[in-house]
């Protein structure tokens, strides 16, 4: 299976990903961002975590323009695996791949640990190798990760299954590390080809380092 | 042409910052603040040109990049 893994000046988490997608027998190619065609046997592409062009005007504003986002926008379109993890999150919501904003944090801080997460539909290629209600613990990195959707939308999500993940706490309990609507801490489109989330799956991928929780989400996208 | 772009977010959208400001003024007993909210000015300097054909372009700026009108709304200001 064949990963593209876009890279921005400023994006920091492209080398991770790539092992992470290799450790689970993926073959991986990081791509520039003046780069504007992807590869023709891509299956999926991630967009990784980082700070796209200095968070400057608002996280991932500028990203959108680059030249390989508007190869990734066709490449949604068409039916194209996408998964955006945190900034890539962010430019999948500043394209409007997927629905909504972000925010600075509630508390205004930088937020940087491991994080609960419950598992809210399962019916999609990230989280079909987990059940529903299933609490996983994989780490958060973000100053503005405060999700917003207009009120009248969010039943919409629900509806569709385009919820995937919520924060909680250890039991399963409601716990909101940044101000997010309904704890929200992932989401995909309605067609579920597009991915966005906060937390790192990359980033945990081995117990040695705290939790392999990460991995059963990345091995969803196998074909 | 100087155009000065204010940017904020959208009334009813809680802003983190400007709560953050607020408690702190607070703090320093400026007790009669009411609430605090924080935006963005973006100046633009812009070749003389019409003045009705320089907005729409200025408002397309505001709406392709400079907000997300998900969660801000913006004004412009035209000095010529």
């Amino acid at each position: 299976m064949k990963v593209v893994v876009a890279v921005f000046p400023g994006t920091n988490c492209e080398t991770d990903t790539k092992y992470a997608f290799e450790k689970i027998g993926c073959t991986v190619e990081l791509l520039f961002h003046k780069i504007d065609t992807l590869p023709s046997d891509t299956d999926l592409v991630v967009l990784p975590g980082g700070f796209s062009y200095g968070d400057y005007l608002r996280s991932a504003a500028i990203a959108k323009f680059s030249p390989i986002m508007h190869a990734v926008i066709k490449y949604a379109n068409a039916g194209g695996q996408v998964l955006g993890i945190c900034n890539g999150f962010q430019m999948l919501l500043e394209a409007n791949l997927l629905p909504g904003a972000m925010k600075r944090n509630q508390k205004t801080h930088f937020v940087s640990k491991y994080q609960y997460l419950k598992v809210v539909n399962n019916n999609n290629s990230l989280l079909k190798k987990l059940d529903i209600g299933e609490i996983i613990n994989i780490p958060i990195a973000h100053g503005e990760g405060n999700y917003f959707i207009d009120e009248d939308k969010i039943k919409g999500l629900y509806d569709n299954e385009q919820v995937l993940l919520e924060y909680c706490d250890r039991a399963g309990n409601k716990e909101n590390p940044n101000g997010s609507v309904n704890e929200i801490a992932g989401l995909c489109n309605k067609n579920k080809n597009v991915f966005g989330l906060m937390p790192h799956p990359e980033r945990a991928i081995e117990d040695i380092l705290g939790s392999s929780d990460g991995a059963k989400m990345l091995e969803g996208f196998l074909k | 042409m100087e155009i000065i772009v204010n940017i904020q977010l959208k009334n009813g959208v809680l802003d983190p910052q400007g709560k953050a400001v607020h408690h702190a003024l607070l703090a320093l007993q400026f007790n009669e603040v009411q609430n605090v909210r924080i935006g963005k000015q973006i100046i633009l300097h812009v070749e003389d040109n019409e003045k009705e054909k320089t907005l729409k372009r200025v408002e397309k700026m505001c709406e392709d990049l400079l907000a997300n009108t998900v969660i801000e709304t913006y004004t412009i200001d035209m000095k010529s």
